[in-house]
């Protein structure tokens, strides 16, 4: 089994948000990056299912080197080989083309990436991955098993969960629940990792369809109203009078 | 020149989000001064249907086959895009629910289309074009810029108002061919969460975390929200689905759902960043904690330093003698 897992790399969780260049660039000094939340889970579930089977797993980030510490993250998971696109990520469709530049001729049996990056929040790239390689695509995989060359696949829909099943090959865009907890690198997997094949490939030419013209931060919330314990009638009034909200 | 709308139904049925689209479609028509069309697949009855033209579609297209009771994400695509194509679209809408996440993006691809996903407002300019998201989970919002001919926009849910706009729509059954190869995902089961309704569509979430203790106490929110009616439900902060006093499509927060009601009650929940991530687009928050530090008071409106042992059996009571008034 090929896998490969498309990783971001983002400000971590509790990262603080600012802007430089009127707004335009994310603040990046001083802030943490990680691997996005749901390819790392992901990648766990990936890891397991190749260690259930045989086979690679590859991970790859469209992005400039400062991702490399992250990428050596995913490597002292388990993963095998990583590819760096050598370019900015610009917007989703520009990542999309890139990755999908690297798969055509790769023949992954699966590709993974998260539900969202925790920064740009698209949901975007991995269906434009499966399109541009006219290929199907799985979105919220909350739950994913391999028999053979099919996949058994829960995924998240409106309201509820279905369980469905898509021949190889096919994108799938994980989830919470498609692994429990993300997998925490051993000792053993950091050592490992440094010597493991990190590729560079440079980017093909793509003229972004959108662009960020700014950012705006949410405004200051007014103080809040503390009512007294004893007085919850007063705050059922003041949620009916003034807010309206009941 | 028109704006055309995927109007996504659930078991042949529109909802709030897809009115909130058809409104927001219909608001960019205007600015651009064309027509609104609407594009269904799937089974929907044509009284459903002709219900859209409430909201301003001037057209509907039907694309119904026993084929598309599957949402296949390639399918899907080729449809919308055929009826882009079709219908000369310069603009189209999605819901920003689980469907359009699979669908926009291929839409997008397929039609060389710019795609904006989490849109919570009209674009403040058509020339050029600019709409307004969310991103880094809800700390922050970006001004993005399309290009492309085509522009693809997701809309969030609760982030605009349905409209009523009368028109008179005529319902035209829309065919397209589908290559066999693109029917390669096989549904097998759908199991609901439940009947209720889900976090994303609920007006008032009730919500709780770890300062409730155990799971049976989470029966004070169900009490709660049901006396609040139809529209409330119940949510939880992260430790709470994975000690599993909660069902996961309940969990609120940057790894969980994203939400925007107009009213969230945070019962026995600190506040931590990546809770906040998912709510802070929260029209009201209401905070009940022991704990007068607790980060939730920032994000609050209104707020309690109280146990919610004690707090919550007097809200009921107050709640149910307001419902009653
Ligand atoms: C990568 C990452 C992603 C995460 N994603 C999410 C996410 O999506 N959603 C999420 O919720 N969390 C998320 N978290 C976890 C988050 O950091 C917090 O740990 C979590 O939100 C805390 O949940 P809590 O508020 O229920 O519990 P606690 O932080 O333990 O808070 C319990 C609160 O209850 C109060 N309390 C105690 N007793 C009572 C009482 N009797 N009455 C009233 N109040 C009482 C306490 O004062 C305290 O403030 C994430 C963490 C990481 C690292
Ligand atoms: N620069 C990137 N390099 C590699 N993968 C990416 C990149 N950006 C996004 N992805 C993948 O695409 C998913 C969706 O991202 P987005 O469309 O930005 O929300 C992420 O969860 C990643 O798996």
């Amino acid at each position: 089994m090929k896998i490969l897992v498309c990783i971001s790399n983002v400000p971590d969780t509790t990262a603080k948000i600012s802007f430089v260049e009127d707004n335009k660039v994310y603040n990046k000094n001083n802030v943490q990056f990680i691997i996005s939340p749901y390819e790392e889970l992901a990648l766990t579930r990936a890891l397991e299912l190749k260690e259930a089977a045989s086979g690679t797993i590859t991970v790859l980030t469209v992005g400039l080197q400062d991702a490399e510490p992250t990428m050596r993250k995913a490597l002292a998971m388990g993963a095998d080989d990583a590819i760096r696109v050598n370019t900015e990520a610009k917007d989703a469709m520009f990542v999309a083309k890139q990755i999908a530049e690297v798969a055509k001729n790769k023949n992954y049996d699966i590709i993974f990436t998260g539900k969202e990056s925790i920064d740009y929040n698209g949901s975007q790239v991995g269906e434009m991955v499966a399109e541009l390689l006219d290929i199907p695509s799985i979105t919220s995989v909350s739950g994913i098993d391999v028999e053979g060359t099919t996949g058994k696949i829960q995924r998240e829909i409106d309201g509820g969960y279905e369980q469905i099943e898509c021949e190889f090959p096919f994108v799938g865009s994980g989830q919470k629940g498609i692994a429990p907890e993300p997998r925490i690198p051993a000792m053993r997997g950091i050592m490992m990792a440094r010597k493991k094949p990190l590729n560079i490939v440079e980017p093909v030419e793509f003229t972004d369809l959108t662009q960020v013209i700014t950012h705006t931060l949410p405004e200051a919330k007014s103080a809040c109203t503390m009512i007294e314990p004893d007085n919850v009638g007063e705050l059922v009034r003041l949620l009916h009078e003034e807010a309206k909200a009941i | 020149m028109s704006v055309l709308v995927y109007t996504e139904n659930w078991d042949g049925k529109f909802k709030k989000a897809t009115y909130e689209i058809v409104s927001y479609a219909n608001e960019i028509a205007k600015q651009l001064g064309c027509d609104l069309i609407a594009l269904s697949i799937g089974k929907v009855s044509d009284e459903e249907l002709k219900s859209l033209e409430n909201y301003g579609a001037s057209k509907v297209l039907n694309a119904n086959d026993d084929k598309y009771n599957t949402i296949i994400s390639q399918v899907y695509t080729k449809i919308i895009a055929d009826a882009v194509n079709a219908t000369n679209a310069s603009v189209v809408v999605f819901a920003n629910t689980y469907t359009g996440r699979s669908i926009a993006p291929r839409v997008s691809v397929k039609l060389n289309a710019g795609l904006v996903s989490g849109c919570i407002a009209l674009p403040t300019s058509t020339q050029p074009f600019v709409v307004n998201k969310k991103a880094y989970s809800g700390k922050a919002f970006a001004d993005v810029q399309v290009n492309s001919d085509i522009k693809i926009l997701t809309l969030n849910q609760n982030s605009y108002k349905i409209v009523e706009n009368k028109k008179d729509a005529a319902i035209e059954a829309f065919t397209t061919e589908i290559p066999d190869n693109y029917f390669k995902v096989k549904s097998i089961e759908i199991s609901k969460a439940s009947d209720k309704i889900t976090v994303n569509d609920a007006e008032i979430l009730v919500s709780g975390g770890r300062g409730l203790k155990a799971s049976e106490h989470f029966g004070m929110l169900d009490e709660i929200a049901s006396i609040l009616g139809p529209t409330a439900t119940t949510a939880c902060s992260r430790p709470i689905t994975d000690l599993d006093w909660r069902p996961h499509s309940e969990h609120v927060g940057q790894t969980g759902k994203v939400v925007a009601p107009n009213l969230y009650f945070a019962i026995g929940i600190s506040g931590a960043i990546q809770h906040l991530a998912g709510i802070n687009s929260s029209k009201i928050i209401v905070a009940i904690n022991t704990d007068k530090d607790a980060p939730i008071f920032e994000a609050a409106d209104y707020g309690i330093i109280g146990d919610a042992f004690e707090v919550l059996p007097s809200l009921i009571e107050e709640l149910t003698k307001l419902k009653n008034s």
